[in-house]
């Protein structure tokens, strides 16, 4: 081997070991930040962590319990919005592929995509918290609704996009009527990609607080009346951390604990389903 | 029904039913008849919900737009152009210029290109092509799909504790104001958070190399590091590029991170490591303050430019992305 083959095999081998070792590092930032929110967060967790309200600064012992139900109930309302709307755009989307309106409609969802949570934040406010005149739950839920839509059409699109047409046309043949055809052949054969769709934005919209800050708002106190200000995990980790007292401190890292593994959990019930149902998210 | 007549298989009971309902044919088309319009018109409901359920994601957007713009015009109005280059934010005093806040959220979000871009192209070239499967490759693919799942906040509450005194005694070594919060503290958190976008698309891109080039490269002599450098880059760049726009479009948007962490001054910052503000973090910290119109109205306008620069930065990523599957 000459001098020259030389030089250049082991310009190759350092290259792969510089991209290789530049890779590995991003393992770095991401074992830290949960290795550190693991460590300060288990040990603010305990019975009356979850079952109790924020007390005061200076009193030990409270929990955040307005958080969790104000979250599931948030999430949960905007998940009813979005789902129906998401998968049944997906449908026409997948099902009128050229048309003028699906053209629009693809465009808007690409740009829903990439619209900023904070501007949502802001739209809803002037759609629904002025108008009524007080901060609510369902505002917050109706902005995280928007924020779920393009993922879930575009799950649904792609999903149904995959499926055969003979499928479709043996149905058609049988003589079932165009809304059968897609509600008991086409909608339970893609089943798997749109629940994985509908799981990775819940997953997605979990930790949102951006679009909460000027709808939901937050409240101190337990409350399960969505036309009033409810509390929710992200925004109580963003209140109490920018506030000056370990109390609240502490508060914070068992929520981002709780916030943590809920995300992290959905994620992988998403990643399950979508390798058993074999789908490209 | 009719088809049962003829059926040696149909029970004694069918064949009654059917006996009966011939002695009234009438009867029968008129049921028949009903039951078809009824399927007939379920149909075309059913057709009709999905046309507004498609127009309705639409008007979505355009509503969005419109309100944006509605309620930035008493601003338009009232500051003109020069708000955008107006160096001074003061509220209390009813002096308006977003200069501060375009300079940080430019300044945050090339930072934080500048910083990940290194370890999202390593990413890509390592799953793209030197593992690309393996446990190796699993471990990293799910490491940066972790690293996009972790809700902003988080990040945010962990840069606070753990990033700003690193941050701090950082500044402190190298001898200016030891602030800890500020841009560079950002933009660090910012590259942390937007390696997944441009990691996943780079992959992709890498894979749809034709391997006939490859192996031509190969058969002709170049060693790995000669095949990535002058067939798989110069192929992918396009798409690479549209990685890195992503990543950019994720930056210029990202609220809660940004605002934990930047320290929110409406200076103008000096330096990389000084606080400022950006245009997503005023937004969030002053939107519920905002006392007087014109104040709330700055602040929509802000977000009206946030709102089109990232969806055209988003609309020429995916535009090259597509362009470039379709070839």
């Amino acid at each position: 081997m000459g001098p020259r083959i030389k030089l250049r095999i082991g310009k190759s081998t350092v290259f792969k070991t510089l991209v290789i070792l530049f890779a590995s590092a991003c393992v770095i930032p991401l074992l830290a930040i949960l290795g550190y929110i693991i460590k300060e967060g288990i040990t603010k967790i305990n019975w009356s962590f979850f079952v109790n309200v924020p007390k005061p600064v200076g009193e030990a012992g409270g929990g955040i319990a307005n958080a969790l139900v104000g979250s599931f109930i948030i999430v949960g309302v905007a998940a009813i919005m979005a789902i129906p709307v998401g998968i049944l755009s997906g449908i026409y989307l997948s099902e009128n592929k050229t048309s003028k309106l699906a053209y629009w409609s693809r465009l808007s969802v690409d740009i829903l995509q990439g619209v900023p949570s904070i501007v949502i934040g802001i739209v809803v406010y002037f759609w629904i918290v002025k108008p009524i005149g007080s901060f609510s739950a369902i505002s917050g839920s109706v902005a995280l609704a928007i924020m779920m839509l393009p993922i879930i059409v575009r799950s649904t699109e792609e999903t149904l996009k995959l499926l055969p047409d003979t499928l479709k046309e043996a149905a058609l043949a049988l003589g079932m009527p165009y809304h059968r055809m897609i509600l008991k052949v086409i909608l339970p054969c893609g089943i798997g990609g749109i629940l994985s769709g509908v799981m990775l934005s819940v997953a997605r919209i979990a930790g949102e607080t951006a679009p909460l800050l000027f709808t939901a708002f937050g409240n101190p106190y337990l409350s399960t009346n969505i036309t009033k200000p409810m509390h929710s995990l992200p925004l109580l980790i963003f209140n109490y951390a920018t506030s000056p007292y370990d109390d609240w401190h502490n508060l914070a890292w068992g929520a981002s604990l709780i916030l943590l593994l809920w995300v992290l959990l959905l994620n992988i019930i998403t990643k399950l389903t979508t390798r058993k149902w074999n789908i490209q998210l | 029904m009719e088809t049962t007549v003829n059926n040696p298989g149909a029970t004694r009971r069918d064949k009654l039913r059917v006996t009966s309902s011939l002695q009234t044919p009438d009867k029968v088309n008129v049921r028949r008849l009903r039951r078809s319009y009824r399927q007939i018109r379920t149909e075309n409901a059913f057709r009709k919900t999905l046309i507004i359920m498609a127009l309705a994601i639409f008007v979505l957007v355009v509503g969005i737009m419109i309100t944006l713009i509605v309620q930035s015009i008493p601003s338009m109005k009232l500051l003109g152009v020069k708000y955008l280059w107006g160096k001074v934010w003061d509220p209390v005093q009813d002096i308006y210029g977003a200069y501060p806040f375009l300079l940080g959220t430019l300044l945050t979000s090339f930072l934080a290109l500048i910083i990940s871009v290194p370890f999202s192209f390593a990413v890509a070239i390592v799953l793209g092509e030197y593992y690309p499967r393996g446990w190796f490759s699993n471990l990293l693919k799910n490491v940066v799909e972790l690293i996009a799942a972790i809700p902003s906040v988080i990040y945010g509450f962990w840069g606070l504790f753990v990033l700003v005194p690193i941050v701090r005694n950082f500044e402190l070594k190298i001898g200016v104001q030891p602030m800890g919060v500020g841009i560079f503290t950002s933009s660090v958190i910012l590259s942390i958070m937007v390696i997944p976008y441009a990691a996943s698309m780079g992959r992709e891109m890498i894979r749809m190399v034709p391997s006939p080039l490859k192996e031509g490269a190969y058969s002709l002599g170049a060693t790995r590091w000669e095949v990535i450098r002058s067939i798989i880059m110069p192929y992918t760049k396009s798409g690479l590029f549209a990685g890195v726009l992503l990543s950019l479009g994720r930056a210029l948007g990202e609220t809660m991170a940004v605002t934990m962490v930047i320290g929110n001054t409406s200076l103008i910052p000096k330096n990389i490591f000084s606080p400022g503000n950006t245009m997503a973090s005023v937004i969030a910290n002053e939107f519920t303050e905002a006392a007087s119109p014109v104040y709330l109205s700055a602040l929509i306008e802000l977000g009206l430019v946030l709102f089109l620069v990232t969806v055209v930065i988003n609309m020429i990523g995916k535009r090259i992305i597509k362009r470039f599957t379709n070839e």
